[in-house]
């Protein structure tokens, strides 16, 4: 009898060890694969130039001593973080504050389901759709423009997308009102996971509500706010499709909102797998250290 | 109930927003820059008489693969090309082969990505799906040209003879390295000045183009008459990279000098000219082909001028649309400071075709055949690239109902000859548009000169990292 049972207890781990197959069988093929190829790529010089096929030459570290001599690696990754935090700031702030109103039931807010589906509606349009939306918006002759010459009295239309902080801030702004829904609902549903007897306990305790949400929600709310920070800061990192359609692909004015991915697509032009591959090698080096960084920070009072 | 109503609701509006959503991104006009956009024309079916065309009898191929980034060659075959049958968007039949439309627009280079891919691949495709004719443009045309997938023309049994009538210049720009022949085209694309009527009349008091014509006749004399325009609040030119056509074909040296990025004195005089212009506030700087660009179609926009060939004015400046200029016939055409061509669409033989035959007649026909000629020009408003016919119809009592009945011929003829392309490189296309866009930075006081020319250098290396400077 005792060794029958035992012998299912195997079956089962069998069975687990089938299910696990997609998944590692995908992760291979789409992850690990190409993840490993690319870093092979990054040590040769391959490219096309028209229709001339250049290399793949072995040329060692050569294209990570490029990327790290001219500059552009820190100015790009400059870039994505500083249009990165303008967005994510916001986005926190704003999550939070709706996270706990809807999760705050002394609050009674009527049509909170429709309030919970608007604010996530933004994140259903596809992000170039959206940014392209806005590049109309905030043209020269755009309808921004001419509201602002019609009712705030401006002589000549504001270029918006030829100054570094107008742009920068557009993406911000594209970027938060596109993810703030996503947070929220993240945050809402680790508010709600909060037991509820020690609001109760601190209400009776006097305190007010905003000694409550300082005191009782954000601590321990930590771990999801450790892993919205995270994937955030991943997506943030890997930011391309608004500020590229914004800019037309240009991260003007003088590459100023260009990001890295948008950097890494210029390459790409020339199929230049090389730099493409070396410049991916650091992305994945960079994207990894933030993380360890944010993660660190974030639980270090444990 | 109200649940389901609401619930209702929010579907209703979730799918508007994301229709909305794929509605806005499809329909973005963005014609890149000098491509030749496309626009269906009459349907006009002159020239059914004319040649064998309908009639090729081959035992080659019966597939016939055409690559391409628009719909205007596909309209001038269905149009032109004796026996050539419609069947649905993208085939047709000429006699008992089908011909396949494989088009790809020019956004973010696509055109040729899928290009070069499927050229790369052309040895081990099968016969049927090899492609046999694709176009080019000049800005690009070298790129393909020079190398072994375009055919010469000769290979396919054209002479030199038949060709004798076309434009030099047409031909300048698909003869390789070695001075072979690989391409042809229908059209000829001289650049002129249209100006708005309505302005010259009222700032320079006179709307013949003659007399326009000494207002605008060499730099300083366009440059100056820009003040006068700027004060009775016109823009001289919508932006200022509609005028870097008009320099930049008027170069003493190529782009590239031995793997050197090389910027030309000429081109020089523009980023100079222009930042003046734009400092004064006497032109924009939007990208050309943008809204903002394009606003000067409309008498609201208060453009004085734009340069471009004769495909623009019938194309590009919103002919038929209520309340533009072109659709009032409010446009004049005068020969401007200096000639230039700009675009314009070549046909290739890809090597390794098996339809040789069929593609010699889709060349004679279009770009030889004075009769189909002439019906392009009558249709389609064209300038084609045939000599003597367009001479004869410069002479005639033609005229174009957008330029309020002025005769263009003339002019486009006159232009036509000054063209020199001797300074044609490989990587006209990449250094054009990276100058612009670099540029840009400058003119509007966000770089120095020199920021904008690292800035210049560094895009055209990306795309060409063989280059230095």
């Amino acid at each position: 009898m005792k060794q029958a049972r035992k012998g299912k207890v195997v079956r089962y781990n069998k069975w687990g060890y089938i299910f696990l197959i997609p998944f590692v069988v995908v992760y291979l093929m789409f992850s690990l694969i190409p993840l490993i190829s690319t870093v092979y790529n990054s040590f040769f010089e391959n490219y096309r130039s028209g229709l001339t096929q250049v290399g793949p030459h072995f040329v060692g570290f050569e294209n990570f001593k490029t990327i790290l001599t001219n500059g552009d690696l820190l100015t790009y990754t400059k870039n994505t973080l500083i249009m990165w935090i303008m967005g994510f700031i916001p986005q926190i702030i704003l999550s939070l504050l709706l996270g706990s109103w809807f999760s705050d039931p002394s609050l009674r807010l009527k049509g909170q389901r429709f309030f919970k589906t608007v604010i996530y509606l933004p994140n259903l349009i596809m992000a170039s759709a959206f940014s392209m939306l806005f590049f109309t918006l905030f043209s020269d002759g755009g309808p921004i423009n001419s509201m602002l010459m019609q009712y705030f009295g401006m002589a000549a239309p504001f270029k918006f997308m030829s100054n570094v902080w107008s742009v920068r801030s557009l993406v911000a702004f594209m970027n938060m009102i596109m993810w703030f829904g996503n947070t929220t609902i993240l945050l809402m549903a680790g508010m709600m996971g909060i037991d509820t007897s020690l609001f109760e306990a601190a209400q009776v305790d006097g305190a007010t509500a905003t000694q409550v949400f300082w005191q009782i929600t954000l601590p321990l709310l930590r771990p999801i706010l450790v892993y919205v920070m995270i994937t955030s800061l991943i997506g943030g990192l890997q930011m391309f499709d608004v500020p590229q359609i914004l800019t037309n692909g240009t991260g003007d004015p003088m590459r100023s909102s260009m990001t890295l991915i948008m950097y890494l697509n210029k390459h790409l032009y020339s199929k230049n797998y090389g730099m493409g591959g070396a410049l991916s090698v650091f992305l994945f080096i960079i994207t990894g250290v933030l993380s360890l960084i944010v993660y660190r920070f974030s639980n270090k009072k444990e | 109930m109200k649940k389901k109503a609401l619930g209702i609701l929010l579907t209703v509006a979730m799918t508007a927003t994301m229709l909305a959503g794929c509605g806005n991104n499809t329909d973005t006009p963005s014609t890149p820059d000098n491509s030749t956009p496309a626009e269906s024309t009459p349907a006009n079916n002159g020239g059914e008489d004319e040649g064998n065309g309908g009639d090729v009898v081959t035992d080659e191929g019966k597939v016939l693969n055409i690559y391409c980034w628009n719909e205007e060659f596909k309209s001038r075959l269905e149009d032109h090309y004796p026996g050539y049958e419609k069947v649905d968007a993208t085939h047709g039949t000429i006699g008992d082969v089908s011909v396949v439309w494989n088009i790809t627009p020019s956004d973010d280079n696509a055109y040729q990505n899928n290009l070069d891919e499927t050229l790369l691949k052309q040895a081990d495709a099968a016969a049927d799906d090899k492609i046999d004719l694709f176009l080019v443009e000049a800005d690009y045309a070298l790129k393909y040209v020079d190398t072994d997938y375009t055919m010469a023309i000769a290979d396919l049994g054209i002479t030199s003879s038949d060709i004798a009538n076309q434009y030099k210049y047409t031909q300048d720009i698909v003869t390789d390295s070695k001075g072979v022949l690989k391409g042809l085209s229908w059209q000829g694309c001289p650049g002129v000045l249209f100006y708005n009527r309505e302005a010259a009349l009222e700032v320079f008091g006179t709307d013949v183009p003659e007399e326009v014509q000494a207002y605008v006749k060499d730099w300083d004399t366009f440059n100056a008459s820009a003040a006068d325009l700027a004060a009775a609040g016109y823009h001289v030119v919508s932006s200022v990279n509609d005028t870097y056509r008009v320099y930049s074909n008027n170069v003493s040296s190529p782009w590239v000098v031995g793997g050197k990025i090389n910027i030309d004195a000429n081109i020089e005089k523009w980023v100079e000219d222009s930042k003046a212009l734009v400092d004064a506030g006497f032109a924009g700087t939007h990208d050309l082909w943008s809204d903002d660009w394009s606003a000067g179609f409309y008498p609201e926009g208060k453009v004085f001028a734009y340069f471009g060939p004769a495909w623009l004015i019938n194309f590009c400046m919103a002919d038929g649309e209520e309340g533009s200029i072109a659709t009032a016939g409010g446009w004049g055409a005068t020969e401007g400071p200096q000639g230039f061509f700009w675009g314009g669409t070549w046909i290739c033989a890809a090597t390794g075709t098996d339809n040789p035959t069929l593609v010699k007649d889709i060349m004679l026909q279009l770009t030889t055949n004075e009769a189909i000629m002439t019906d392009i020009v009558v249709a389609d408003d064209d300038f084609v690239n045939n000599k003597p016919a367009m001479e004869a119809m410069a002479e005639s009592d033609y005229s174009s109902r957008i330029l309020g009945g002025q005769n263009p011929l003339g002019m486009y003829c006159a232009g036509v000859n000054g063209l020199d392309l001797s300074n044609l490189s490989a990587y006209d296309q990449a250094c054009t548009e990276e100058f612009q866009h670099a540029m840009r930075n400058y003119f509007e006081g966000n770089a120095t000169y020199e920021e904008a020319l690292e800035l210049f250098y560094k895009g055209v290396e990306e795309k060409h990292p063989e280059l230095t400077h």
